[in-house]
């Protein structure tokens, strides 16, 4: 049998494609917290709570509405979307004037309400969700179940279509001129606090996406998202929030360290990304793909 | 002027705690090209930014085609027909130079199309792809007057577009500004260069500590110039 | 004002004085560990602009390295609390020289991330304790005998000098100098800079103190309360300090002393309510947010000197 390091070579793809998985999920989180921070200044605590509301919404439909996955892959991103868009309307616009730190501790304080009353409903034991898709391919140097394949190919579908939506479509030319200069587009005609509302209700519908994606994998559970957004915070570090194409390379790319350390080492593998995090730090300050300062 | 296009009256802002703009009054006519002179600090860009609605407080009047706009929010004056080239020119790093130009979206019909925006600056054409800001400040300026050429505004607020350039391009410059007059668009223009203003407008405002204390029509500038010497402090 | 001072003082001393035989000593033990814990992150928050958002890593090593040299090694307490003390500011250096790297909300994200990394390797390292925690560390003697603290009341007496020890060091570091030049750079650190102070050489020495004064404070709690959990250096206690600080008034200095013992008490009286603390705790930060962000001695003071200037 082929060996690398003594290491079967099923079990190391297996990891890799949970990895990938994984790396999935922080890509997808950490482009909505970057565009988020990039208009309304404000590092989104709420994130990992947004995750799990997706994650949630769709369980919540399928077992009590009878409402089907595919259905939930629309309905919970907009759902929890709209929640996003109150949360803004009512709270977040009235402390953009302020620092930066009041937006991260009210939306901590908000993920604390979220998370604590769903928490206080369900418990924290996990629900499971069942596979859409069942079945898997027998790739011959390992087995992938179907579903599993189909969650890291709908993600990247999803982070090319927003790097498109903001690099290449008239809307996000708003977004990005916008998030140098509001006044200017604002200026011109450009309703900018209803592109700050549509963009928060955007990235957070991101959020609930892959929430959504996510419950068939992982137990639809109230913290599922709160340690999440912690290591999407350290991705978001790494990479920097200049560029979204950056997001999305970091974000898959730490995932799969993630999952090559759980071959080699497992017990670092909670900790490689804080540690790729402090080396980042120590050689580009400004992370891999952000701007100076 | 029987058929104002734009009259400020007794405009007074605020940055801040600052009040900066005293009781700021004037006219401008249907297709007129009119400039606001004075020293710097006089407010003249603070009262472009007022009538733009940027400026946060603001009293009095700004009439725009007989619509008062002096509580209106930036985007709802800007879609009545008013467009503004700011004073730094404001082109946008993360757009390339046809994103730039098409960003300001179309308020009226009318409005020039991208194709004769490209001949009156053929260096954007040849440009488009380029990064806004890799552009040099000429070519950055003529972007800023360009791109707010397609959106149908009819009343065009210029803050100082020569400031800082060569005097090739700022000729250049005075050539599309009396073009643009002669296509219909009314504009009132700021400006530090006397001599370029002279080139190109029907009248001038002199401001001074907030306030316009002045107005000089083009066919007396020669018998002011010792006047308008003092009030320029040149 | 200087009179209306020492009064306060001279009545918050006979307040602490007299606390523990009308009010139960464990709370309020526990009250000024975190009290302590409270001010130390304040130090960090108020007078260096720097917002942690990683402090439980210091505090919860502070108590896990106490109850490791108390209950597994065998030393005296105050060993303990030195240990506690020492991890919390190595951990300080390391954490704090990469951290200042960045500012403002990266900073805080940074900081929230080591501490997240170091609460990986309590869940695994075995000194710890894992999932279990150290539980029954011993109240040994106090300087070779001298002090018996198995008493809960003479104990308070000893925690009560702890933390006025830390109190003291914290206003003596702001009023010095180099508490000076720290908000200079704070307020415009291009100044401070081109003044020729190394700005990061200030922040990183307020963050390893800061850092020091945290891990004597889980040092002690863990010295009252007999135990070390993950509890102490997970996100959620990270959270909890900004709140007690945030409640009391950030940058103030007798707001987070508040702050804490409102959150503490507040934690007590609502044990019955289980999960729900959190969700009152989010809520708490919420409305603080929108609507007092001075705190309780911040609004209070606005309120005193406004009825002082209308009177």
């Amino acid at each position: 049998m082929l060996d690398i390091f003594s290491i079967p070579l099923p079990a190391l793809f297996g990891q890799l494609l949970l990895g990938l998985i994984n790396g999935a999920f922080y890509a997808m989180l950490s482009l909505g917290l970057a565009v988020i921070f990039g208009m309304l200044n404000v590092i989104n605590f709420t994130h990992g709570a947004m995750y799990m509301l997706g994650a949630f919404a769709a369980w919540l439909m399928l077992t009590n509405l009878s409402i089907p996955f595919w259905a939930s892959l629309v309905l919970a991103p907009l759902i929890v979307g709209l929640f996003g868009i109150v949360i803004e309307r009512l709270l977040l616009k009235r402390i953009y004037h302020l620092d930066h730190l009041y937006g991260f501790l009210l939306t901590f304080g908000l993920a604390l309400v979220i998370e604590g009353l769903f928490q206080w409903r369900w418990g924290s034991s996990g629900a499971p969700y069942p596979a859409p898709i069942p079945g898997g391919y027998n790739l011959g140097f390992m087995f992938m179940p179907a579903y599993r394949g189909f969650v890291v190919v709908a993600a990247l579908v999803i982070c090319l279509a927003t790097w498109y939506g903001i690099e290449r479509t008239r809307l996000g030319a708003y977004l990005r001129a916008a998030t140098e200069n509001p006044t200017l587009v604002r200026a011109f005609g450009i309703n900018v606090p209803r592109l700050i509302t549509l963009t928060y209700g955007l990235g957070v519908a991101l959020a609930a996406l892959a929430g959504v994606l996510a419950a068939p994998i992982q137990q639809v559970s109230a913290l599922m998202g709160s340690n999440l957004v912690l290591v999407v915070f350290a991705v978001v570090v790494i990479g920097g929030m200049g560029s979204i194409m950056g997001s999305i390379v970091t974000g898959f790319g730490l995932g799969l360290i993630e999952g090559l350390t759980k071959v080699v080492y497992p017990p670092a593998s909670n900790t490689v990304i804080f540690v790729v995090m402090a080396i980042v730090l120590m050689v580009k300050p400004a992370g891999l793909f952000g701007q100076s300062k | 002027m029987r058929d104002a296009l734009l009259k400020v009256d007794r405009l007074e802002a605020w940055y801040g705690e600052s009040h900066i703009l005293h009781g700021v009054g004037f006219e401008i006519g249907r297709g007129e090209l009119v400039t606001l002179l004075g020293r710097n600090g006089a407010g003249k860009t603070t009262t472009l930014r007022s009538i733009m609605g940027i400026v946060g407080k603001r009293k009095g009047s700004v009439q725009f085609d007989g619509q008062e706009t002096v509580n209106r929010s930036s985007d709802t004056i800007a879609r009545l027909g008013i467009a503004y080239c700011p004073e730094e020119r404001g082109i946008f790093s993360s757009l390339n130079v046809e994103e730039n130009l098409l960003l300001p979206p179309p308020v009226k019909p009318g409005g020039m199309g991208l194709k004769e925006i490209y001949s009156l600056f053929p260096n954007l054409e040849e440009r488009r792809r380029s990064q806004g800001t890799k552009l040099s400040g000429g070519e950055q300026q003529m972007l800023a007057i360009g791109r707010i050429l397609r959106t149908g505004a009819n009343l065009l607020l210029l803050d100082e577009p020569t400031e800082g350039l060569a005097p090739v391009i700022v000729q250049r410059i005075g050539e599309i500004i009396r073009q643009l007059k002669q296509r219909g668009f009314t504009i009132l223009l700021v400006e530090q260069n006397f001599r370029f203003a002279a080139m190109v407008a029907d009248r001038h405002y002199v401001m001074e500590d907030g306030r316009v204390v002045d107005m000089i029509a083009a066919a007396d500038v020669t018998q002011s110039i010792d006047k308008l010497q003092t009030y320029l402090g040149v | 004002m200087t009179n209306q001072r020492f009064l306060l003082a001279a009545g918050l001393i006979v307040l602490a004085l007299i606390g523990p035989f009308f009010v139960y000593p464990v709370f309020l033990m526990t009250a000024l560990c975190f009290a302590l814990f409270a001010c130390a992150f304040n130090l960090l928050l108020g007078y260096a602009g720097l917002m942690s958002f990683g402090h439980a890593m210091f505090f919860g090593m502070g108590g896990y390295l106490f109850g490791y040299v108390v209950k597994t090694v065998g030393l005296p307490p105050e060993v303990g609390l030195l240990a506690g003390v020492g991890t919390a500011a190595l951990l300080g250096l390391a954490t704090g020289v990469l951290a200042i790297r960045r500012q403002g909300i990266y900073f805080a994200m940074i900081t929230l991330a080591f501490a997240q990394m170091v609460y990986f390797i309590c869940v695994q390292a075995p000194f710890t304790g894992g999932e279990d925690g150290l539980q029954g560390i011993p109240r040994r003697p106090l300087l070779g005998g001298l002090i018996q603290i198995t008493d809960d009341r003479t104990l308070y007496y000893v925690v009560l000098a702890i933390f006025l020890f830390g109190f003291a060091a914290i206003n003596r570091f702001i009023n010095s100098p180099f508490g000076q030049v720290l908000k200079a750079i704070r307020d415009n650190e291009q100044r401070a800079l081109s003044l020729g102070y190394e700005a990061d050489r200030y922040k990183l020495l307020a963050f390893v103190l800061s850092a020091s004064l945290a891990g004597l404070a889980g040092a002690t709690k863990a010295m009252v309360l007999q135990f070390a959990t993950l509890t102490d250096v997970s996100a959620g206690m990270s959270g909890e300090v900004v709140l007690m600080a945030l409640v009391g008034g950030l940058g103030t200095i007798l707001g987070p002393v508040l702050g804490a013992f409102i959150i503490v008490a507040m934690q007590n009286y609502l044990a019955s309510f289980g999960e729900f603390v959190l969700v009152i705790q989010g809520a708490i930060f919420v409305v603080i947010v929108m609507a007092f962000r001075k705190g309780l001695v911040g609004e209070i003071g606005d309120w005193w000197r406004g009825r002082r200037k209308a009177s």
